[in-house]
């Protein structure tokens, strides 16, 4: 018997849907066996990390904070990788949005400034995490630098932009010499949806943000644009669809979507700029941008099950001691899975009996 | 050569390949349905059938690149099974496919060691190869990179690469439909030496007259099914395109009175660098298209055909507005979307990835070259029933036969697939129309629909330049020939007196510059 992989006449759309399930099915027995070599019972690990955060009302409405950032970068993200574009630095225009943000937050801190406030560093941190991604894609355009490359650099540079501030011209006088900015304004704070809870507007916003994804892709020429760009860039052309503007395009919307969630995340369930806003939203939404098939409803429920993974493994380091970069390495063992399901949709595995060698003397 | 033999009549006493009962199911979608097909030495057997007939599904299954469903194969009467095609080359098949599978920027030798199975040196692949094709007369030099090589000879590469596996048994997938005339006949006199040697070869062709004069024996397919074995030579042309369709093929006509109108599409001193190094560079290209008129463009392939392509659509700008206008617009500098505004519309050569997107379906494929123009996006929303609308409309119209009323562009066979790109852009009803290779690789009867179809388009006042190697076609639909040769372009002649040794002349670069002076003075 022989196991070859043999090429679809078209693509299957079952397999479309159902891989992500088999990526995650494949995940967990994965992990299970990590479980098993670090010491722990793989199946209360697993509950520890799957179950109990849904089981919990203040667990549930942490998932939704967490993926409220992660929904907005991916779909960003998910536009620019259609068109072919590899954004990588999203974590980067991330904390520059937060940082250019948190500018207009820290400068009328103590005035009474009225209600512009947060509308104003919303759009100052979608601007900033706009300009910060064009830096890349022109790059790219000008000079064909690689964007991974490129747009991956200046992650740490955005990084290191922020630690500077925080503990250099921003830091809070009264903070203890901790590296912060002094708590934000309530006229320059995300508002909670509600009284006493942790979910805030930028959930809103973020459930705007797919509903306009899918807009754009499923019913614009613009979204089609997009697509055909990145699926064939020779018929992409004799369309009459422009390439270049198109990376400029999608660079610029996926960093005004990471800088705007950089600056509500700040603005909202943090409260005020410091180093570590972020555990790799920017990264981890590259896999929930693969896991929902670059699709803005997959985005948004792929954005919840990775906000699972964060708050289950949170849990798990307290319940179990287990170590929280193993979600890292969950999250990384699942886009793995989700590529490699991925082959599925345009191919398919069958079996093919031995076959009865060459005998010599046939010819 | 060899005498040409009665099909009845074999020297060898069994077949070399037998099929028997061969099937291959897709889904509920039979393309093989129990096929019989007996091989012998010495023969070449000819396999034809429409697009979509099952004759790719065949040869792919007798190559081991498919496995079949049910039935069986035998060699030299023995059960045979195909893992894959290196299982074929050990038994001795061989096969030259449609499309080369060449690297560009490696030498021929390179390309060829890259095909073998074996474990020889590269200096013996490079000494065998000279050796293959000293003996059979095909000329090529090893070093030499695959880019600067002309189709006929890339074509050569795969023979001879096919050929130094010595198979038994040679299957080639349609080799004339990218050569001249006088290459085809060199290529004819080397099948016929293989056949001499007691080599087996299965040749899979459109052209019919082509085969009734090389092939000993057909075999035709219609609807993955075989409908007859006959001898060609005993046939009419007319009779096997009957077994080949199931009916008659209709006669394209001109309309007897097309009316010759104002210049619709004006092309002055064209010069353009290409943007690929091994390009070709356009070099004063001029002439003057009008309404109701088709102007053909003769020329063996990459003599700057695909180059004029891409300066007509604006897929390359030229700086100057003037060198190309377009109903009576300067175009040179606008965009393939203005020029479409314009009433211009395009058909490249390459269906799959330049026509169209292949892994999207039809309905996106038809929004790719008309959403500027016509009602599928309005206010930047695209109009999905509008676009089923197109697809449905050029369906109908055209003929296209598909599994489903929207699916992937790449799931069509390739005539159908031919007959909606063409269709998509007869449909925009274009004052102007540049086509390039309208029905390369197409079956006579889709061929047929296309001819038509582009002059109904020029009856109905249109300009339309098609490019095309086959000669054949021009002289069919054609009111004048240009010949392209190295980036220029001849003087145009009248169809009607545009003799195939004229053309020719032009085609292999003499007498360009001659044949241009008188027309200048008559301009």
């Amino acid at each position: 018997m022989q196991l070859v992989l043999e090429k679809r006449a078209e693509r299957s759309a079952t397999i479309a849907l159902v891989s992500p399930l088999i990526a995650i099915g494949l995940t967990l027995v994965t992990m299970s066996i990590l479980f098993a070599i670090l010491g722990k019972n793989p199946l209360s690990a697993l509950g520890v990390y799957f179950i109990d955060p849904l089981i919990d009302g203040y667990s549930l409405q942490e998932i939704a904070v967490k993926a409220t950032p992660l929904v907005m970068i991916a779909i960003g993200l998910s536009l620019c990788y259609l068109a072919n574009a590899w954004n990588i630095g999203a974590e980067g225009q991330f904390l520059i949005g937060a940082v250019a943000g948190s500018w207009l937050a820290v400068k009328t801190q103590g005035t009474d400034a009225g209600h512009w406030v947060l509308p104003a560093m919303l759009l100052l941190g979608a601007l900033a995490g706009a300009l910060y991604a064009l830096i890349p894609a022109i790059c790219k355009v000008r000079f064909g630098a690689s964007e991974i490359l490129t747009s991956l650099m200046l992650v740490y540079v955005a990084d290191l932009l922020l630690d500077y501030l925080v503990r250099g011209p921003w830091r809070d006088p009264k903070g203890f010499n901790f590296p912060t900015t002094a708590e934000f304004d309530p006229v320059a704070t995300v508002p909670v949806l509600i009284e006493g809870g942790r979910l805030h507007l930028g959930a809103i916003i973020a459930l705007a943000v797919v509903a306009a994804g899918a807009v754009l892709l499923g019913r614009t020429i613009n979204g089609f644009e997009i697509r055909v760009v990145g699926a064939a860039p020779r018929a992409a052309r004799f369309g009459g669809f422009n390439a270049t503007r198109l990376i400029l395009l999608t660079f610029a919307i996926s960093g005004a979507l990471a800088g705007l969630a950089g600056i509500v995340e700040v603005a909202g369930p943090v409260g005020h700029l410091q180093p570590g806003i972020s555990p790799g939203y920017g990264f981890t939404a590259i896999i929930v941008a693969f896991l929902g098939r670059l699709n803005p409803i997959g985005i948004l429920v792929a954005a919840l099950f990775l906000a699972l993974t964060f708050i289950g493994g949170e849990q798990a380091q307290i319940a179990m001691k287990i170590p929280l970069d193993v979600t890292k390495v969950f999250q990384g063992i699942l886009l793995f899975y989700v590529l490699a399901c991925d082959s599925l949709i345009l191919y398919r595995f069958r079996l093919i009996a031995a076959s009865s060698k060459v005998q010599s003397g046939a010819h | 050569m060899s005498d040409p033999m009665p099909a009845a009549l074999h020297t060898a006493a069994a077949p070399l390949f037998q099929a028997a009962g061969l099937t291959k199911r897709y889904g509920t979608f039979l393309a093989n349905d129990r096929i019989d097909i007996d091989i012998w030495p010495e023969q070449i057997h000819a396999l034809l059938g429409e697009n979509g007939a099952g004759k790719s599904t065949l040869v792919k299954t007798i190559y081991g690149l498919i496995q079949p469903t049910e039935g069986e194969m035998r060699w030299r009467g023995r059960p045979m099974v195909l893992a894959g095609p290196s299982e074929a080359r050990a038994h001795g098949i061989g096969m030259v496919f449609q499309h080369f599978s060449l690297f560009d920027n490696l030498t021929v030798a390179e390309n060829v060691a890259l095909g073998l199975d074996g474990k020889e040196s590269f200096r013996d692949i490079s000494a065998r190869l000279e050796q293959v094709s000293k003996t059979y007369g095909l000329p090529l030099d090893p070093r030499r990179e695959v880019w600067q090589l002309s189709v006929g000879e890339r074509q050569r590469i795969e023979i001879v690469r096919a050929l130094m596996q010595n198979p038994g048994f040679l299957i080639l997938d349609e080799p004339t439909a990218v050569l001249t005339p006088q290459e085809a006949d060199q290529l004819f006199t080397v099948l016929n030496r293989l056949k001499a040697e007691g080599r087996a070869i299965l040749y899979i062709s459109h052209k019919l007259e082509e085969v009734k004069r090389l092939c000993d024996t057909a075999t035709i397919l219609r609807g993955g099914r075989k409908v007859a074995t006959c001898n060609p030579k005993a046939e009419t042309a007319a009779s096997l395109a009957r077994m080949m369709v199931g009916g008659e093929i209709k006669q394209v006509r001109a309309a007897a009175d097309r009316r010759i109108t104002v210049p619709r599409l004006i092309v002055n001193d064209l010069c353009l660098t290409p943007d690929d190094p091994h390009g070709v560079w356009l070099e004063h290209i001029g002439f003057e298209l009008r309404g109701g008129e088709i102007l053909g463009i003769a020329g063996v392939a990459g003599n700057g055909q695909d180059e004029l392509f891409a300066a007509l659509s604006g897929e390359r700008l030229s700086k100057e507005p003037g060198t190309i206008v377009i109903d009576g617009h300067a175009a040179g500098h606008l965009s393939i979307t203005q020029r479409r505004k314009l009433g211009a519309a395009f058909v490249p050569e390459e269906r799959l990835g330049h026509a169209t997107a292949p892994r999207m379906r039809l309905s996106e494929n038809a929004l790719l070259t008309g959403h500027a123009t016509g009602n599928m996006v309005r206010r930047g929303f695209v109009n999905t029933a509008a676009m089923l609308k197109t697809v449905d409309r050029t369906t109908e119209t055209f003929d296209v036969r598909k599994a489903k009323r929207d699916p992937e562009a790449a799931s069509l066979s390739g005539g159908n697939l031919q007959k909606f790109v063409v269709g998509r852009e007869i449909l925009r009803e274009p004052v102007v129309l540049v086509v390039n290779q309208p029905t390369w690789g197409v079956d006579a009867g889709a061929a047929a629909v296309i001819r038509q179809a582009l002059l109904d388009l020029a009856a109905s006042g249109a300009a339309v330049l098609v490019t095309s190697q086959d000669l054949d076609e021009l002289a069919e639909i054609t009111d004048r020939i240009a010949v392209m040769f190295h980036g220029r372009l001849s003087a145009p002649l009248k169809t009607v007196e545009a003799s195939r040794e004229r053309l020719g002349l032009l085609m292999g670069g003499s007498s360009i510059d001659s044949t241009e002076a008188p027309h200048a003075a008559r301009a």
